[in-house]
């Protein structure tokens, strides 16, 4: 009997809405109780006096380049630099080369994570062959192979009526459908957010509008087809506005946010910094606005990082030659912190929720959370932990982050995954 | 906020000449009035100064440009600078090597001084950050051609007392213009009143935030009307990245004709950054027009460049 126990934290669980001093016992993987004065003969401790202990957090979108690009990230790498941002659990988008279009690219990630992994992977699947938008891909055959969703992220499927087609099987798959919003077409050739920098610099503009079409079809054919309906980093004002209406009217309708896209805005970028350069774009601050403003007022149901490595080789060129990405597991918890929680956009409960319960009630994978029988996964926090971004001691293999040098207050302080200590703040 | 780690993209620390927007107009006004001093040489017999004896230039061309190539080469041996030219085809770029590492094998070499062209807006800007050598931008893009804006001010000052209070209107695809950006910015600082006139598709609005005293119009009688100076703009079929306004109305709608110069200000000039399309973007009537000071934008154009290389690399 492996045993784990975390002493004298402050308990918060969104899922039970718990917040109290306890103990949090783990045995054998699973939580075994959350209570005051647990103790267990054999079992590890481990004193969280003064810090918060949450159940772990989970990151429902990264990239983690294997199969294929083992030169930018391995599931190995990206699973520790997940480890080192508090997170428990990431899902994992599917373009790799190939493309986890089929049940034997999933099996392979899910067999390489079990290997290789230092947290939960679960992969999301191709919506098409190829992600290349025509034929649908083995939906169902992947999804007993492990994946939890479908989404053909940074290839969006511009045809409606396939698109039509891939959220009426998600929806007897079970699944949830996630969509990298974007109207290829609109926003061929951009660089960066249409704005008057992008005027200024002389770079080609990705308009808003670009990702504000694309949700609108999506909450068409969601009300449609009955689909559980995903939008993957949402970053505008017109965007939001549309979930947020789509979700009064109770379509099972959910978005997620990432860290760039409430902490930055265009005006923050410096000139031709591929550091900077994402889809989507860093947008408006009206927009950043927004998207925080959604945050607080619940419409956004998750934090996903988007985590994308690029090795520098990648990322030192002209800029409108850099492919588009930036990493985020490891600052996102201190970007929350810093941009959420200390300015009081958000409650410290809230926050959590953004990393556990919101992410689990999209994917349903049964974690986020500190139940008694659940997977002993926890996320301890320090909301006042002073400390620094150093990209060079990053765990991912890459190395491109705006954040590098970056002085942060709070983020996560240990990491544990079925009972294991997998990360610790030095 | 989040860029203080990172190395300011228009930092002068290698004090090369990325863009106009980042001088002020005393620096602006230094190289103006230095190449004035250039100017009579330019017709005398012996035209060549020591000024740069010993100093090596290397132009590198990533985009294919003879009169700006040419331009830079004279400008260096008239200052006795040992100039020499790369262009793209037929150099490792063909080969695959990265900017980076072309750039790092030609400064390895140590030249005093980079003028480059690139196709990508902030290649230079981009690679200042990473190089010891000064690096001249010599257009960049759609984003900026410094030496273009600083020729086209000495043009006009040729003509004019001041930049101050004239009324300068630029028309053609100003979207992908490096030379109107370059070109609004030296012309702000200045004060003078800039009016951007194109096809709708080729005039953002934004543009109207690139600099104080710009307004925007897609009539060109509207543009002209009271200029000092109309300044057209290349046609830049090679910049379409998609039919951004019908061609064959192109001349009728935008294209500069005698009668429209009724408009403008009676000594008003007619400025071109070449090479000209007659017919296109002006009628040849126009490009002949006796105040049309085209060539005298080429003949500037060594000047400007020799006061800007003795500024870099003197």
């Amino acid at each position: 009997m492996a045993a784990l126990v975390i002493k004298n934290g402050r308990v918060i669980d969104p899922a039970l809405r718990t917040d109290r001093v306890a103990d949090v016992l783990i045995v054998d993987g699973r939580i075994a109780g959350v209570a005051p004065d647990l103790s267990s003969s054999r079992a590890q401790m481990m004193d969280a006096t003064g810090l918060i202990v949450a159940p772990g957090f989970i990151d429902m979108h990264v990239h983690l380049r294997e199969p294929g690009f083992e030169h930018a990230e391995t599931i190995e790498s990206g699973s520790r630099a997940a480890a080192a941002g508090g997170f428990t659990t990431i899902c994992c988008m599917p373009n790799t080369k190939p493309v986890n279009d089929s049940p034997t690219v999933t099996s392979y990630i899910v067999e390489r994570a079990r290997q290789k992994a230092v947290v939960n992977v679960f992969p999301i699947g191709a919506i098409t062959k190829g992600s290349a938008g025509e034929e649908l891909a083995a939906i169902g055959a992947m999804k007993e192979a492990g994946v939890v969703a479908i989404s053909d992220d940074g290839m969006p499927v511009m045809n409606s009526r396939v698109m039509r087609r891939a959220m009426e099987f998600a929806r007897s798959y079970g699944l949830p459908l996630i969509d990298h919003c974007e109207d290829l077409n609109l926003s061929a050739g951009g660089d960066m957010n249409e704005s008057a920098a992008s005027v200024r610099w002389g770079l080609r503009g990705i308009p808003a509008a670009s990702e504000d079409i694309m949700v609108a079809r999506d909450l068409l054919l969601a009300e449609l087809t009955g689909a559980r309906y995903h939008v993957a980093h949402i970053s505008t004002r017109n965007s939001v506005a549309m979930v947020e209406y789509a979700r009064r009217r109770g379509l099972p309708v959910t978005c997620e946010a990432t860290p760039h896209h409430f902490a930055l805005s265009d005006v923050q970028m410096p000139p031709y910094d591929s550091n900077y350069k994402m889809k989507p774009p860093l947008r408006s601050e009206c927009d950043a606005g927004a998207v925080t403003d959604a945050i607080a007022a619940g419409t956004v149901a998750a934090i996903a990082t988007d985590h994308a490595p690029h090795p520098g080789s990648e990322k030192m060129q002209e800029f409108e030659r850099c492919p588009f990405g930036i990493i985020g597991l490891e600052t996102a918890v201190g970007l929350a912190f810093e941009r959420l929680v200390h300015p009081g956009r958000i409650s410290l409960a809230r926050m959590i929720e953004l990393f556990t319960t919101g992410p689990d009630s999209i994917l349903q994978l049964g974690r986020g959370t500190l139940a008694t029988g659940a997977p002993g996964d926890v996320t301890i926090l320090s909301p006042d932990r002073e400390w620094r971004y150093d990209l060079n001691q990053s765990s991912s293999r890459s190395r491109n982050s705006p954040f590098d040098g970056h002085a942060f207050r709070g983020g996560a302080v240990a990491t544990v995954v079925a009972g294991e200590v997998v990360w610790q703040a030095a | 906020m989040f860029s203080q780690p990172l190395s300011n993209a228009n930092s002068r620390s290698n004090a090369g000449l990325l863009g106009i927007e980042e001088l002020d107009r005393a620096e602006i006004d230094a190289i103006l009035t230095r190449a004035r001093d250039f100017q009579p040489l330019q017709s005398q017999s012996l035209k060549k100064l020591d000024t740069l004896r010993g100093k090596m230039i290397v132009n590198l061309f990533f985009e294919a440009s003879t009169r700006t190539r040419t331009s830079f080469e004279i400008a260096a041996k008239r200052l006795s600078a040992d100039a020499i030219s790369i262009t793209a085809s037929g150099s490792s770029v063909s080969k695959g090597e990265s900017l980076v590492d072309t750039l790092n094998t030609l400064a390895a070499m140590r030249p005093d001084a980079i003028v480059m062209r690139h196709a990508a807006s902030g290649a230079p800007h981009f690679l200042a950050r990473h190089l010891p050598t000064p690096i001249i931008n010599a257009g960049d893009g759609t984003h900026e051609h410094p030496t273009q804006a600083l020729l086209d001010a000495r043009t006009i000052l040729d003509r004019r007392q001041t930049l101050e209070g004239l009324r300068v209107a630029i028309i053609g695809d100003i979207a992908h213009s490096r030379v109107a950006r370059s070109n609004v910015h030296l012309l702000s600082k200045f004060g003078t009143q800039i009016v951007l006139c194109g096809p709708a598709s080729l005039l953002p609005k934004e543009l109207a935030q690139l600099a104080p005293g710009v307004t925007l119009t897609t009539d060109i009688r509207e543009a002209i009307k009271d200029a000092d100076v109309i300044m057209m703009l290349r046609v830049q079929l090679e910049r379409q990245h998609e039919a951004a306004f019908p061609a064959s109305e192109y001349f009728k709608f935008y294209g500069l004709r005698l009668e429209h110069l009724d408009q403008a200000r009676p000594d008003a000039i007619v400025m071109h950054p070449g090479p000209i399309n007659r017919g296109r973007e002006l009628s040849s009537e126009v490009a002949d027009f006796q105040r049309s000071v085209i060539l005298n934008q080429v003949e500037n154009g060594i000047a400007v460049r020799m006061a800007v290389l003795e500024k870099v690399i003197g």
